[in-house]
């Protein structure tokens, strides 16, 4: 299963993705996140939240785009859920492939490690020790996680966990299913 | 041997400065120079940057080899494309190990302005920059 998974993936990768250079799309993202410290006077937290807004803007049309791209069905279990944003969702929007580990016992949490950050090349955070304990720079992931993951009925709660921007060893995505939604008759319907 | 050096911002504002010494001949990197010596470095490479003004506009090349002495100092420069200018003082005629030097700081200047966080001219403090500023040094001087 796993290695036609991968297989898919990269054959969309190679024929069906738009490219743009990354250092444009680095920059552009590095901007946005630049221009939020400013607005919000380094209110690291309030950026982190903007982030993670802008991130879910993106996640609940993504998943359209990325459904209709891939033609996958349903997950049958959150493994599987795991496997497909791993090695599909980021190999076809950002190119890199995070290990899916860690997982709690109960298979409701896991980790994604990512060995490369194409958001963050070339960043350094700002030298106070603020922003190294505050700020989250690739916070719009977790909002684009939520975001694609709610529009297939799967509440998650998600947040970084590390951030080799901090000094950390590993950059790590923490993912917590809370339920899966079930879609409700509107009341009075039935 | 001693080395130092200063990297200016287009405002003619410093943004970066190191000393530092030779590893070369059992050296162990630190700087020898004298305390009168060390006040009076910073004066002296500002003083290179007249010299550049009117050097710069006469080559196609960025490494303008060493353009003014200072009692047996020789200053050598290095103006980026952006007009920020690398300045090192050196005591001994070695052209090909600077030009080496600088364009590879010439590479890291570059990766620390493409860091959202840092505005050009401003003082450049990322203790990385600064390591591998120093190890740079120890590669080509």
């Amino acid at each position: 299963m796993s290695k036609t998974i991968k297989a898919t993936a990269d054959d969309i990768w190679k024929n069906k993705v738009e490219k743009i250079n990354s250092e444009l799309f680095t920059l552009t993202y590095g901007s946005v996140v630049a221009q939020l410290c400013r607005d919000f006077h380094n209110d690291y937290v309030q950026v982190n939240a903007q982030l993670e807004r802008m991130g879910f803007n993106i996640g609940i049309r993504l998943i359209e785009d990325f459904l209709a791209r891939t033609g996958l069905g349903r997950c049958q279990s959150f493994k599987e859920t795991a496997e497909v944003v791993s090695k599909i969702g980021f190999k076809i929007f950002l190119n890199v492939v995070p290990l899916v580990t860690n997982w709690s016992g109960d298979g409701k949490q896991f980790s994604l490690v990512l060995e490369e950050n194409p958001l963050a090349e070339f960043v350094e955070l700002p030298q106070d020790d603020k922003a190294s304990r505050a700020l989250w720079y690739s916070n719009v992931l977790v909002g684009v996680l939520k975001g694609a993951l709610q529009m297939v009925q799967l509440e998650v709660d998600v947040a970084f966990v590390k951030d080799v921007l901090r000094g950390d060893d590993a950059t790590e995505i923490r993912l917590k299913l809370i339920k899966v939604l079930r879609d409700e008759v509107p009341a009075g319907e039935d | 041997m001693s080395y130092y050096l200063a990297m200016i911002g287009t405002q003619d504002n410093p943004i970066y400065e190191l000393e530092f010494g030779s590893f070369r001949q059992g050296n162990d990197g630190t700087s020898k120079f004298n305390p009168e010596m060390k006040e009076l470095n910073p004066f002296i490479l500002h003083a290179a940057l007249d010299i550049i003004e009117d050097v710069q506009w006469e080559t196609n090349t960025l490494y303008l080899k060493a353009i003014d002495n200072f009692y047996g100092h020789l200053i050598s420069a290095y103006v980026t494309p952006g007009n920020v200018k690398f300045l090192l003082l050196h005591e001994t005629k070695n052209e090909e190990a600077i030009r080496h030097f600088f364009t590879d700081i010439n590479d890291l200047y570059v990766k620390v302005l493409l860091s959202p966080f840092y505005n050009a001219n401003d003082p450049i403090i990322s203790p990385s920059f600064d390591v591998k500023v120093k190890t740079l040094a120890k590669k080509y001087l």
